[in-house]
């Protein structure tokens, strides 16, 4: 087989992409690959915290990602690790969302939520705590309390 | 001196504090790595004047002394990252040492509790609180999905993090230590030394503190070190007694030439002085020397470090002077 990039040498390397359920084959020869596939590893310590950043299909390579708000670029956040202001998240969130999972093993927020947050989040908490405490007791074997939570998340699930 | 450790608290005798740190950013000024000299200053006077009560003092960084800032550090009330700060950073602290906030750290606002043995639950209340307070006056940056918004992403979610400091010199004697700690990383939970480099624990001091600061609720996250702690304690009591019933001896002997240095000793490096204060200190829990309390030695692992005894004399001293002068504070306070 010959390589898809030059067409002379012989394809040795072989990439399979599959984005979004579509996949596409590409085969290389040796030096086309090294220019193709960016295969350079880099293990340094700084890099390790970048290394959960996975690119993401859609977002453009040469189009820096920049958060509107203060003007961080996301190799800036990359680099230092910081976001620079409240909106950062949002704006990376496409390359940052994975990392914080990785971080984590988990993607959203339980827990205190700030008192000024709106009534739906709220409801939504309390929704969650109830949750919660259905599972708790549930482990406990409690099962009156348990079937009392269950009435009241059905409840609020209703009235929605 | 410090104030905020007593001889209060659960599990005093393996656990020696309980700390309660949550990070917070307000949402109307961009992150420190982002922020001009103005922002810091606005961010500066928000908390400040938020935390407008008599039990608050504020102080500047760059208004501190040298000595006085490390030696803060080395009580724990502020952080060695807040020092490397100057212009436009701070703290307020209450009198008591227990209560802080520090002001365009890492992030906008640090609240820490500090509190005695094992207090998680009570450090995590006055957290709460305090935090309550400060947000009636400023808006927290926030996401629906993510939490409290860091300025790390480490610390997203809910900003937590939460640790205890443990004494297990019995567990180190007789080599369960690594049997008896390994496990915790498998609840999400992270083990260092309090003193020293890497996995060398200078004192038989350790902390244990939440890995992760997203996915679990504040409460669930406080009470798995308690548990965790609670359960290392009993381990720990186990190995003092099976020391004592099995090892007399060797033992004791331990524990009262680290006696009999800590109180004749004219010159004593702080890695010395640590490592005998750990095996007096386990002395005296396990009920084998009488005329000291346990808070006092806590009090001198922190009163004899670098800044702290320079502070005391108000003075810089080179090493060998602060040696001399360490030998005198534990000759002093040793009974």
């Amino acid at each position: 087989m010959l390589c898809d990039e030059c067409g002379k040498n012989n394809a040795t390397v072989h990439l399979t992409k599959i984005i979004n359920g579509k996949k596409t084959e590409i085969h290389l020869c040796q030096q086309c690959a090294g220019k193709y596939t960016n295969l350079n590893t880099n293990f340094s310590i700084q890099n390790i915290l970048s290394g959960f950043l996975t690119d993401v299909p859609g977002v453009e390579k040469n189009k820096p990602l920049v958060c509107r708000n203060c003007g961080m670029t996301y190799d800036e956040f990359k680099r230092t690790g910081k976001f620079g202001c409240s909106k950062c998240y949002s704006a990376f969130e496409k390359k940052v969302a994975p990392m914080v999972r990785n971080i984590h093993s988990h993607d959203s927020h339980v827990g205190k939520l700030p008192l000024k947050a709106g009534e739906a989040l709220k409801s939504k908490k309390e929704l969650e705590d109830l949750k919660f405490k259905l599972r708790e007791a549930i482990e406990a074997e409690e099962y009156e309390k348990a079937a009392e939570y269950r009435d009241k998340i059905k409840e609020m699930t209703e009235g929605d | 001196m410090v104030s905020w450790l007593k001889n209060s608290g659960k599990d005093r005798d393996v656990v020696v504090s309980s700390r309660v740190r949550l990070a917070r950013n307000l949402s109307n000024y961009n992150f420190p790595v982002k922020m001009t000299l103005a922002d810091m200053e606005g961010v500066y006077n928000d908390v400040v004047s938020a935390l407008s009560s008599p039990e608050f003092t504020s102080f500047k960084i760059k208004d501190v002394p040298y000595l006085e800032k490390i030696m803060l550090v080395e009580k724990h009330v502020i952080s060695p990252a807040l020092i490397k700060k100057n212009e436009g950073s701070g703290f307020s602290m209450t009198k008591d040492e227990t209560e802080t906030v520090m002001i365009n750290e890492e992030d906008h606002i640090r609240i820490q509790v500090l509190d005695s043995g094992l207090s998680l639950e009570n450090a995590w209340k006055k957290a709460d609180d305090l935090d309550n307070v400060l947000e009636e006056k400023v808006e927290y940056a926030f996401d629906e999905k993510v939490g409290y918004l860091t300025a790390c992403p480490t610390n997203l979610g809910t900003g937590m993090r939460a640790s205890v400091m443990i004494h297990i010199p019995a567990l180190e004697l007789i080599e369960q230590v690594n049997q008896v700690l390994s496990p915790v990383s498998q609840f999400g939970l992270a083990v260092r030394g309090v003193y020293g480099e890497g996995s060398k624990a200078m004192g038989s001091l350790y902390q244990i503190s939440n890995q992760v600061t997203m996915g679990d609720r504040e409460e669930t996250i406080i009470k798995k070190i308690e548990s965790i702690a609670g359960q290392i304690s009993e381990k720990e009591r186990m190995a003092r007694k099976y020391l004592l019933e099995n090892d007399r001896t060797e033992f004791e002997d331990r524990i009262f030439r680290a006696y009999g240095i800590l109180k004749n000793a004219r010159k004593i490096s702080h890695e010395e002085a640590v490592r005998l204060l750990s095996y007096l200190k386990l002395g005296i829990d396990a009920g084998l020397i009488e005329n000291n309390e346990i808070n006092k030695l806590d009090k001198l692992f922190i009163g004899i470090q670098p800044a702290s005894i320079q502070f005391a004399e108000r003075k810089e001293m080179d090493m060998n002077d602060r040696d001399i002068k360490r030998a005198d504070i534990l000759r002093d306070e040793i009974k």
